[in-house]
């Protein structure tokens, strides 16, 4: 998150042993998984299992109460990750700022940093936002977009700070299948273009085999396999195949009533 | 409560090294400036002059009543620059405006806002809080001049108006220029800068420390305003103490 550029290229990040309590709650119990720089990296799970506390601390917005997290070989939340590395988070609710325009929003980090001036600024939100496809909506304010739209402008904000590691949380929730797969494909695609090293947190297992290089499951805070998206398919942990195998039908759910 | 004031404490000083930030954030202070003297100076105008009214009504029949009419506009003049200016336009901008400031930051921080300024580098006591307190101890000195004129024209014009008080307004202007020093005036100025400074930082940090949904908000709301308040007459105790061998 520096004010210069530095290298183009995607970071790798490391987690050794991690383990956070909430109280006498575990959630996370000892993690351990390498990200390559410039893969799409996505770890999966039920929800509670831990991966949005786990994402937290990858960003540096949560302490770990043991274990440590390193981005490029580098400490996370040191000043070498801070100031010379450019990293964004596309957040669940995509957390824009309610009281500035889209524009403004997707523009804040270069104003806040003073980066580039204003008429240069306006020219890279609209050129951002064409990306996302939402050209035009500069001067609306986040109250008037729908879900989807506000995850896209979120991704606009990410990718204005170009970044070399950037973090979704949950890019798919409540959006409908054809937004999905326009968030899905903006992910391949930023991956591919910009070599941007992508760690996406998700129980969207269409997504997840979709995007992903490599995946991670994850269940009551441990990871209970790691690797591609045949090798996670092939796995044969109880957890991960429970996983994968669930799915809804409406006989079932009639049988269990009779019953 | 040891934790909270601990916490306020490095809240101020982390705004205070950020001074020399504040040119560089001129656009955001001039909002706030704005919103707090666009939300407040009618109220203001109403409060202060029924105050400097009720103020003559109450001490003028009994002033006059021991021929001290002479003394009503001195009466009312220091009290309404020296206490309730001061005291009573905090207590009402801690309602109006640091309510507001707890719950915009509350919800900021609930609904992630914070967070994603933090992903971004964006320090959010240079963005939020900053602006927020120099706006404040800027706007409410300000204020509380306003709410002093306007006071004392509610007291003259009582006294003028009411019967049993019955001085003319240039007497109670007199009366109240003999009594009423620049130094008095500018004591209760300065109370009111120290009362606007505990008020955005009272509310800034509740709205900093929220936790949980809508419920929290309304929490970190009530805690903004109580808390100011409490502070505001405490602070006010010690103040006047402390100015009062000045």
């Amino acid at each position: 998150m520096s004010d210069t550029p530095q290298s183009p290229r995607g970071l790798g990040i490391r987690v050794r042993g991690l383990r956070k309590s909430f109280g006498r709650q575990e959630v996370l119990k000892g993690l351990d998984f390498e990200v390559r720089p410039g893969e799409v990296f996505v770890i999966m799970g039920p929800s509670g299992s831990g991966k949005t506390v786990l994402l937290k601390h990858l960003i540096g917005l949560e302490q770990a109460d043991a274990g440590e997290i390193l981005i490029d070989g580098h400490p996370v939340g040191a000043p070498e990750v801070t100031d010379c590395y450019r990293m964004a988070m596309v957040f669940q609710s995509g957390a824009l700022l309610n009281s500035l325009t889209v524009g403004e929003n997707v523009g804040l980090y270069l104003a806040e940093h003073r980066l580039k001036p204003p008429e240069e600024i306006a020219r890279i939100v609209s050129e951002k936002l064409e990306v996302v496809g939402l050209e035009g909506t500069e001067n609306k304010m986040p109250s008037e977009l729908s879900g989807g739209m506000k995850k896209r402008v979120a991704i606009a904000r990410a990718l204005v700070i170009e970044p070399q590691l950037i973090f979704y949380d949950e890019p798919t929730s409540e959006l409908d299948p054809l937004s999905a797969v326009v968030i899905a494909e903006e992910i391949v695609r930023l991956n591919e273009r910009i070599g941007v090293t992508s760690l996406v947190v998700s129980h969207d297992r269409d997504l997840a085999f979709g995007v992903a290089d490599r995946i991670a499951v994850m269940d009551d805070g441990k990871i209970l396999t790691i690797g591609t998206p045949g090798e996670v398919r092939a796995s044969r942990d109880e957890g991960v195949r429970r996983f994968l195998a669930a799915e809804f039908r409406r006989e079932q759910t009639s049988n269990l009533l009779s019953k | 409560m040891f934790q909270n004031i601990g916490e306020m404490l490095v809240l101020f000083w982390r705004t205070l090294t950020a001074l020399p930030l504040c040119w560089r954030h001129r656009r955001k202070v001039f909002d706030q400036f704005f919103e707090i003297g666009n939300a407040s100076l009618l109220m203001v105008c109403i409060l202060s002059f029924f105050i400097g009214a009720v103020i003559a009504l109450q001490t003028g029949p009994v002033l006059v009543e021991r021929g001290l009419a002479s003394a009503v506009g001195g009466v009312v003049g220091i009290s309404i620059c020296k206490e309730l200016a001061p005291v009573m336009m905090s207590i009402l901008i801690a309602g109006r405006i640091g309510s507001a400031m707890a719950a915009e930051i509350g919800s900021m921080r609930v609904y992630q806002e914070i967070d994603a300024l933090r992903t971004m580098n964006i320090n959010p006591v240079h963005y939020l809080v900053l602006p927020r307190i120099v706006a404040m101890a800027l706007a409410l000195p300000l204020l509380v001049i306003f709410s002093i004129l306007v006071g004392w024209l509610g007291g003259g014009v009582v006294s003028m108006a009411n019967r049993q008080i019955d001085i003319s307004f240039a007497a109670f202007i007199s009366a109240l220029q003999d009594v009423v020093r620049l130094k008095d005036v500018v004591n209760g100025v300065f109370k009111s800068f120290v009362f606007a400074v505990v008020v955005a930082v009272v509310s800034c940090h509740q709205g900093l420390i929220t936790r949980g949904g809508p419920r929290g908000i309304g929490r970190s709301v009530t805690k903004a305003v109580v808390n100011s308040i409490v502070l505001i007459v405490i602070i006010d105790y010690l103040l006047t103490r402390l100015l009062l061998d000045q």
